[in-house]
């Protein structure tokens, strides 16, 4: 069990029919996730959101999923009903989305939101849920719980929101954790301090993350094994520690036209987009496991 | 043109209720120069941008622009030396109107005549050709429509460009293009720039000087070289220098998560 990868994802594609004929959104992604956090970037219509979707079997019609294998831990995620996938999600695996202005309810105190989970998940009595509730948002450092429990999403920080969002989402004690551009909706200070909560939860709890960003210097600071897309496939993988190191012409003409502070230049060099990048990547990358307990 | 704030101050309410969204903000920026304003949201970056802008008729103090006082209503000949490029280009053009109309409209309401002339002209200035003149902003990629939106800004020959976040909704690699445009217009036009942006990074590559904001107040003065080098004496420059990084996992101060909510 111990060296049992949490997700393994082969050969997944998500195809959008269209009167020009079909559109590939992703294709041929392959990886597996440990207890790790694994970033996935990419700029907007990489496939990088799709792919988290399909995981979580949100990508609804018209959408097509294919995958020679897509298991979370030992379920086939290709064979669930729809009523299954529901059980799952909350439960085995959860996603946080980008703005808690809009994934909260904005008509139910936002502890109540949290206590739902935990009751629709675990069965639980609304004593219980609550109380679960309570050492939840705790857990999220929210200082007056009490207090916190019975506001509504719009009397919340954005900050504060999300961690509420955090704490709906783990609180059923998911293996998994998606989290879709988590802080980008988020005030530049206020995001190390929701990923530091985010980190110290899903370390403690030894689930995997995948934290999806378009933030090179943000997913090279916070994961351990980033994959790069680019339409719709992984063009790279590499530690995050090493992205500096990266060599596909892609991620390296993506660092290339961030600015830096330190090193001014008149001109940004402009990403010059090769077309043979589209070509189908046959034989995936390799995506080795991490080292067991990293 | 140069820019001058003395102690412009912006609040809303009255009594208890009133909230001061720029308070007893000065600067000066000189002609040709480019000066940043960096802060978080709610920080009061683009009200004092507004306040430039003259889209703030009730701000307090003074605003002086190449040495002229603005009064609370401006005339039609000092609204064309100042204009604006807005954040979010999907919100800032008019989806039923075409590029050349959106770029006729200026045109026409000051009057400036040989509008055929100076929209293709200023779709050239900003890397466009004929083959666009004619659609709609739905038919542009986000680059394209910043293009046009800073087109749109250029079309009145300002002297002072107002940036908004002007490439925070963009990708990285649409965004080096666009901070090149925006460098290099500022030196074949010899504009004076005033920008606001979250991003320190965005900011030190444009601006050599650079005012941080917070809770509507200007707390620092400081360069872009200064930045660079991690010289910066405010703790609040300080903690935006670390978290502009990347994670920072000391995390920094859970007090600033628990402030008041912002909308």
């Amino acid at each position: 069990m111990m060296d049992m990868p949490l997700l393994r994802v082969r050969n997944l594609s998500v195809t959008y029919p269209s009167d020009d004929g079909d559109f590939r959104a992703v294709r041929n992604v392959s990886f597996t996730l440990g207890r790790e956090r694994l970033g996935i970037v990419g700029e907007s219509g990489s496939g990088k959101s799709t792919t988290g979707r399909a995981i979580m079997g949100l990508a609804r019609h018209p959408a097509r999923v294919q995958a020679d294998e897509l298991l979370l831990g030992d379920i086939d995620l290709r064979r669930q009903t729809e009523r299954q996938l529901r059980r799952l999600r909350g439960k085995r695996m959860a996603m946080v989305l980008q703005d808690p202005k809009y994934s909260l309810d904005p008509v139910m105190s936002v502890g109540q939101q949290v206590a739902e989970t935990h009751r629709t998940h675990l069965n639980s009595s609304k004593a219980e849920a609550k109380a679960a509730a309570l050492d939840m948002l705790n857990a999220v450092h929210i200082r007056d719980p009490e207090r916190v429990y019975a506001m509504y999403p719009h009397q919340v920080s954005g900050g504060m929101g999300q961690r509420i969002m955090i704490a709906m989402m783990l609180i059923a004690g998911p293996e998994l954790l998606i989290a879709d551009e988590p802080t980008s909706a988020l005030d530049v200070t206020v995001q190390s301090q929701v990923l530091s909560i985010m980190d110290e939860l899903v370390r403690s709890r030894g689930m995997g993350l995948i934290l999806i960003s378009h933030n090179l210097h943000l997913v090279s600071s916070f994961c351990d094994r980033v994959l790069v897309m680019y339409a719709g496939q992984i063009v790279e993988v590499c530690d995050a520690g090493r992205l500096a190191d990266a060599q596909h012409p892609y991620t390296r003409g993506l660092l290339a036209a961030l600015p830096e502070l330190g090193h001014r230049r008149r001109d940004l060099p402009q990403l010059q987009r090769d077309p043979a990048w589209m070509d189908d990547i046959i034989t995936p990358l390799e995506t080795r496991m991490p080292p067991p307990g990293a | 043109m140069s820019i001058i704030l003395e102690h412009v101050t912006v609040s809303y309410g009255r009594g208890a209720k009133r909230f001061d969204a720029a308070r007893n903000v000065s600067l000066a920026v000189a002609e040709g120069e480019a000066y940043g304003l960096v802060g978080e949201s709610g920080s009061g970056k683009s009200t004092v941008l507004r306040a430039v802008a003259g889209l703030i008729a009730h701000a307090e103090g003074r605003v002086a622009l190449a040495g002229q006082t603005m009064g609370r209503r401006r005339t039609t000949a000092q609204r064309k030396t100042v204009q604006m490029v807005f954040q979010d280009p999907y919100g800032s053009l008019h989806p039923n109107q075409t590029v050349d109309q959106t770029l006729s409209m200026p045109i026409a309401i000051h009057k400036l005549g040989n509008a055929d002339r100076r929209v293709s002209a200023a779709l050239e200035e900003v890397g466009m050709g004929p083959t666009h003149r004619f659609r709609y902003p739905h038919q542009l990629s986000g680059g394209q429509r910043q293009r046009i939106a800073i087109a749109r800004a250029l079309i009145l020959e300002p002297r002072i460009l107002l940036l908004d976040e002007p490439t925070s909704a963009l990708d990285v690699s649409v965004q080096a293009e666009i901070l090149n445009l925006l460098s290099r217009l500022r030196r074949d036009l010899g504009l004076t720039i005033l920008m606001v942006s979250h991003d320190l990074a965005v900011i030190a590559h444009l601006c050599e000087r650079i005012a941080v904001m917070n809770r509507g107040e200007i707390v620092e003065e400081t360069t872009a070289d200064a930045l660079a080098a991690g010289d910066v004496k405010n703790p609040y420059t300080q903690q935006l220098l670390r978290s502009n990084k990347g994670f920072d996992p000391s995390g920094g101060e859970l007090d600033l998560l628990d402030s008041v909510p912002i909308r």
